[in-house]
């Protein structure tokens, strides 16, 4: 009996020694993927509702370019893309959601600046959109230009985002005086410029472009087409994790890298027995890409076939909702645009 | 000896485990913020805050400190909630009183107000007052006067800005009519005591509150002028009023949705207070020859009081701490402008979290020392 025991001892001691051995090989595996492993989701923060990046719809399915990273992260990591759990967060609530651990990626269309990239404890991982503030007009104002605002002009706009500090270098560059009305959630913004509490609707123009969609009549009003600022917008991490951050830059460095190939979600598998090294690369049949993350050679195939790249991520939530049809600036650096991503290699 | 210890054991464990848990959560605060570079200080205060706010009483925009705007929003925060003190305290007791009314009209009419608004969420109310109710109000360029110079639109309502001439002196025969009203106060109870004689001591203090400073005016030491909203058009559809002041929208919403709402509850204090004083007290008041007025004044009043302070005290303090929500409406309050906006332009969560709370922390304590002082004033004085 007791040598039964003791002889249970040995296994179970010898057992262990091989976990933590097995664990030890994976030493590189970082504190965020494990956890979210050990979850079997991605937690990823997103807008309250901005269509075309991210939104819901009635039946809470997220749909959007924002979207997509988290579901390529999910799809790198976990092996499917469906395994995201994701959290509306209002601008205001984004970067304590973040640093307080409640998420593991911030994709909520987020200007990329100084101070929030080495202030508040994160770190921008990559621009997913590049964009530009600009202005929202009722047609009949007559306004087509950001050189024809008046004194006593109001804007109304999201608070605790970079348009509330640009849109003060911007009329006070124009020496006009101006009445922010700043509320916290999208939509707030939105009912109140449609009922006419305030003469323009600033934010990001594809956040203007989509949210134009929402008022009661669209038609009635146009985006003017001054930009007054530069708007990456991107995923955002949180610091100390720097393995989470790598994951989570190339899942979307991969997108594009993929668009660049010409690796699409239809026709990744029959890419791997191409003749460029590059492509096989990033369909995983060749290299060890994966390795250094602490995951499998597929997660770069994975995220191609069940996500697709950006230009068909694009496609599928800018250009066919008829957003922004025009890839302008978001188009590759081959193309005219100024996608350029380092070669994953 | 030993009775001591023994009852001094459990609290110095008791001490010992707040210490702990406080110290657990400062250190691990200061653990994780070091891990994400996160560092900690109020030095960001003098820094250049480079937002504007909607509405300001003092001088401010983006050029000034992140401790000015802090100072912006404190007094958008008490601006709404002394607003909202007064309305409610007035529109309470008059339903506090209506609820008692013999009136059938009046006392159903009371009992509803109070019924509805204190069960519907203030928040929905808020939402109500702001997008339904005001959103119903015309474009500045086709709204009618109300008063004849004021004009009340979707953007905000505007009233003629008043531009005071040496105004300190106006000040000054306020205050020198208000010293002369506490001198006969006095000299009115003086002689009320002494024989019996009564002055109408209400009616002379309303008038040397209008002849003093009318005197300054007619003397022409004091000039008042006024500046009228005037239609401004700022693009073919879209006007404004320049000139006058315009009180916010989002004020207006606010202010209106915390008083109707905290109206109920001080409603239903003063109806309480009045019921607690029993019927005999109105019976031997009026036994002695005191008229109906007096009753109340004398009598019912200043016992009522006393039962009524310390509950509405309560409501005030739900109020000032309600107006947060004014973050929902874009009325730049301290949580909007503070906790908001400048939360969001510096990162510093737990520096401005803080302080916001601190603040209303102090807001809190000082309407409850105030109200405390004057329930002591107004408690029986046993000789």
């Amino acid at each position: 009996m007791l040598r039964t025991l003791k002889a249970l001892v040995y296994l179970l001691t010898s057992i262990a020694l091989l976990v933590s051995f097995e664990t030890s090989a994976f030493a590189k595996k970082s504190k965020t993927l494990k956890k979210t492993q050990k979850m079997g989701f991605v937690r990823c923060g997103v807008s309250q509702g901005l269509p075309g990046f991210s939104n819901a719809d009635a039946s809470g399915n997220w749909t959007g370019v924002d979207v997509d990273l988290c579901r390529a992260v999910a799809a790198a990591t976990l092996g499917d893309s469906g395994k995201v759990k994701f959290f509306p967060l209002s601008a205001k609530e984004r970067f304590t959601a973040l640093t307080s651990g409640e998420i593991d990626v911030l994709s909520r269309n987020t200007t990329w600046t100084l101070s929030r990239d080495a202030d508040i404890g994160l770190t921008f991982v990559g621009v997913n959109f590049y964009d530009g503030q600009g202005f929202m007009v009722r047609k009949s104002s007559g306004i087509t230009s950001v050189n024809q605002f008046k004194a006593g002009v109001s804007a109304c706009t999201n608070l605790g985002t970079t348009t509330e500090l640009n849109m003060r270098d911007f009329f006070n560059s124009k020496g006009i005086k101006y009445e922010p009305v700043t509320f916290e959630k999208a939509d707030e913004v939105v009912a109140a410029y449609d009922a006419g509490r305030c003469d323009t609707y600033t934010t990001d123009k594809s956040g203007l472009a989509a949210q134009r969609i929402k008022l009661s009549k669209p038609d009635d009003h146009i985006v003017l087409p001054e930009t007054i600022s530069k708007e990456p917008l991107g995923p955002v991490v949180r610091q100390g994790d720097a393995v989470w951050e790598d994951i989570v830059r190339w899942s979307l460095n991969v997108m594009i890298e993929a668009e660049e190939y010409g690796i699409t979600s239809a026709n990744a598998d029959s890419m791997k027995s191409s003749d460029n090294p590059a492509v096989k690369r990033l369909v995983g049949a060749e290299g060890e890409l994966g390795a250094a993350f602490g995951l499998d050679n597929d997660w770069s195939l994975r995220i191609i076939k069940q996500v697709g790249n950006y230009g068909e991520s694009y496609k599928r939530n800018i250009a066919d909702t008829g957003i922004l049809p025009d890839r302008g600036p978001n188009q590759l650096w081959t193309k005219g645009g100024i996608l350029y991503v380092p070669p994953a290699r | 000896m030993n009775l001591r210890i023994k009852s001094i054991i459990p609290q110095l464990l008791t001490l010992l485990f707040v210490v702990a848990v406080i110290g657990f959560f400062t250190i691990n605060a200061q653990l994780n913020m070091e891990e994400r570079g996160i560092d900690f200080g109020y030095g960001f205060l003098n820094q250049e805050s480079s937002f504007d706010v909607q509405f300001s009483l003092i001088e401010y925009d983006g050029s000034h400190s992140y401790a000015k705007a802090y100072l912006v929003g404190l007094l958008n925060t008490i601006l709404v909630s002394v607003l909202g003190i007064i309305f409610c305290t007035i529109i309470g007791v008059i339903v506090g009183i209506a609820r008692l009314s013999p009136n059938y009209l009046i006392r159903n009419t009371a009992a509803w107000y109070v019924e509805f608004f204190r069960n519907v969420p203030l928040l929905l109310q808020i939402f109500f007052w702001y997008y339904a109710a005001l959103r119903a109000l015309p474009l500045p360029e086709n709204t009618e006067p109300l008063f004849g110079v004021t004009y009340l639109t979707v953007k905000g309502y505007y009233i003629p800005r008043l531009i005071w001439e040496n105004f300190d002196i106006l000040i000054y025969s306020i205050l020198a009519a208000i010293i002369s009203i506490i001198f006969i106060r006095n000299y009115a109870r003086k002689l009320q005591e002494e024989k019996g004689q009564q002055l109408p001591v209400l009616l002379i203090s309303v008038g040397l509150l209008l002849i003093f400073p009318g005197i300054t005016f007619i003397t022409g030491m004091v000039q008042l002028d006024v500046s009228l909203p005037v239609l401004k058009q700022l693009s073919k559809t879209s006007f404004i009023y320049a000139e006058g002041i315009s009180v916010p929208p989002e004020l207006i919403a606010l202010v209106l949705a915390l008083s109707l709402y905290t109206a109920t509850f001080v409603a239903e204090c003063v109806r309480a207070g009045i019921q607690g004083i029993s019927k005999g007290q109105k019976e031997a008041a009026a036994s002695v020859g005191l008229t109906p007025n007096q009753i109340l004044k004398l009598v019912i009043m200043p016992q009522a009081l006393r039962i009524i302070i310390p509950p509405t005290t309560n409501q005030y303090l739900n109020l000032t701490k309600n107006s947060s929500l004014a973050a929902a409406i874009a009325y730049p309050d301290l949580v909007l402008v503070f906790a908001g906006t400048a939360l969001m332009q510096t990162g510093r969560a737990i520096e401005i979290v803080s302080i916001t709370m601190l603040t209303y922390l102090t807001l809190s304590l000082s309407i409850s020392i105030l109200m405390n002082w004057y329930n002591k004033k107004i408690a029986i004085k046993e000789k």
